[in-house]
């Protein structure tokens, strides 16, 4: 594995399937009675947090704690970010403090990227979701949930399964991540939008596209969908936000039409009767709750394996 | 395997020499497995946990050498020590194995950790930290299909397949069914590495 983890397309398959493995064994953590393992004693894991995170935060601070290490939450409210600190600064005083690991999220696409390759710091960094760009983890997280429910009828890899993400393709970091890491993965995705929530060069990312929620859903094996982020939108995207949920809202009828034993995710927050209502948010294909477990045991394993030894994991796809 | 009637010495085309061929692996597993069930009296609340990779099968075969004798169907699992031991930080961040506790889990029961070799005990030492987060069992006992001395800590073991004298410049290698295709015990002559033999 790289120092950095910035985007999914930097993990091979050999990473990407140790991040797995690796979260599988994190996992059963949650059934002993000392939830808590040494390996990063006396390490400092930062978490700088320029934009508002609840489940991320949470997540990357349960796991860093459950593996012993030291965790600083940096976050812009209430810091010297919010007097006009530069990122160049806020990073030299982590770096001052002896971070070893910076997780980081950030409304600028590539902040992560300049935090990495600037030379400011010598720790490792996490993407934990940058502007409209990655969220690598979350792609993980999702990945891992979808290898615990489909791999056991596919012989153990995600390989040929279908996986739709619908929604708010433009503005969403997880669904870039998602198509990158599920391609790596060997799955087939399909982008399900309106023409307007497509981004440009979406034809590059290996993936199929459709507009037709209906025509999709039958053959997937899991469907996200994804947040519509009205934050981001600074213009009419769509006629009326009743016309975005017939269309590509998941709803009760189009939950009827899946296979048996496909899956529903929702990275979160969900915005209940816009892209999702609430019988299938609660319903028994969703798996929208295990999601934020498995979060916790994907990011214990990425800290571990970016931080664990004296250098990253090495896998049969390093050049050494 | 049966036509090898005198393994011991016998030097392999890579330089290595069977010490204990299947038939002397097998023997060693059931004289361990009649010791434990002596000093226990009985099988009844003791759990194996063997250490990954090479000390699960070893722990499910004296398990099931256990069965024949007693009847009794000994709980087995597997105790992961990467993150507990002392070299973590000395070496690239490793791969975890496998860690399942049996159902009935270890409080108030006599553990016997089950590995291939033992060298410098610091092994040991991770698995005994590892026990502690686990549970709190009765007793912990050791058994170990090899002891190749050059003790770094104050550790020993309780049930002993074979003492082998070795030099700091050998290594030993362990194979097992089904996990290397042939069950054998082998000294190799070799200078010392970083090797993940040599760390045993």
């Amino acid at each position: 594995m790289k120092r950095h983890l910035l985007s999914a397309a930097d993990l091979t398959r050999e990473d990407a399937e140790l991040v797995l493995s690796t979260a599988d064994e994190m996992r059963s953590l949650a059934d002993r009675p000392i939830k808590k393992l040494p390996a990063l004693r006396g390490r400092t894991v930062v978490n700088l947090f320029f934009e508002d995170s609840t489940r991320t935060r949470i997540s990357f601070e349960a796991a860093a704690k459950r593996l012993s290490a030291d965790v600083i939450n940096f976050s812009a409210k209430g810091s010297s970010l919010s007097k006009g600190e530069s990122l160049k600064d806020t990073a030299l005083t982590l770096e001052a403090m002896g971070a070893d690991a910076v997780v980081i999220r950030h409304g600028a696409s590539g902040a992560p990227h300049r935090l990495a390759h600037s030379g400011w710091v010598r720790s490792s960094v996490v993407n934990a979701g940058d502007g409209t760009h990655e969220h690598p983890t979350q792609a993980l997280l999702d990945a891992f949930t979808m290898w615990r429910h489909l791999g056991p009828r596919n012989g153990g890899t995600l390989d040929g399964q279908r996986i739709a993400i619908v929604g708010d393709v433009l503005h969403s970091r997880v669904a870039r991540s998602n198509a990158l890491l599920l391609r790596t993965l060997g799955a087939e995705v399909t982008l399900v939008a309106p023409p307007t929530l497509l981004p440009v060069g979406v034809d590059t990312w290996g993936v199929e596209t459709s507009y037709d929620l209906d025509g999709v859903i039958p053959k997937a094996d899991a469907v996200m969908m994804l947040r519509v982020q009205r934050e981001r939108m600074n213009g009419g995207f769509f006629p009326t936000a009743r016309e975005y949920s017939r269309r590509y809202g998941l709803d009760g009828r189009r939950m009827a039409t899946l296979q048996d034993h496909t899956i529903v995710m929702h990275p979160g927050p969900m915005v209940r009767g816009m892209e999702i209502t609430a019988d299938v948010a609660d319903s028994d294909r969703s798996v929208i709750v295990e999601q934020v477990t498995n979060g916790v045991a994907v990011r214990m394993a990425v800290l571990y394996l970016l931080l664990g030894g004296s250098e990253p994991a090495h896998t049969e796809g390093d050049d050494l | 395997m049966c036509a090898q009637p005198a393994a011991q010495h016998d030097h392999e085309d890579d330089g290595s020499r069977t010490v204990l061929d299947a038939r002397d692996i097998t023997r060693a597993l059931t004289r361990i497995s009649h010791e434990i069930l002596e000093r226990n009296r009985g099988a009844s609340d003791l759990v194996l946990l063997g250490i990954p990779s090479r000390g699960v099968p070893l722990a499910e075969r004296i398990a099931e050498r256990m069965a024949s004798v007693e009847g009794v169907q000994v709980p087995v699992g597997s105790l992961d020590v990467t993150m507990y031991r002392d070299d973590l930080r000395l070496k690239p961040a490793r791969t975890l194995m496998p860690t399942e506790i049996p159902p009935g889990g270890i409080d108030g029961k006599v553990v016997v950790l089950v590995d291939d070799v033992l060298y410098s005990g610091r092994t040991i030492r991770a698995a005994l930290d590892a026990i502690t987060e686990v549970g709190r069992p009765k007793g912990v006992q050791l058994a170990v299909l090899v002891d190749r001395g050059h003790r770094e800590l104050p550790i020993r073991a309780d049930f002993v397949g074979k003492n082998l004298p070795t030099s700091l410049a050998e290594r030993v290698r362990v194979s097992l069914e089904p996990h290397d295709g042939v069950d054998a015990v082998q000294i190799l002559e070799t200078t010392p590495t970083h090797g993940k033999e040599a760390a045993r």
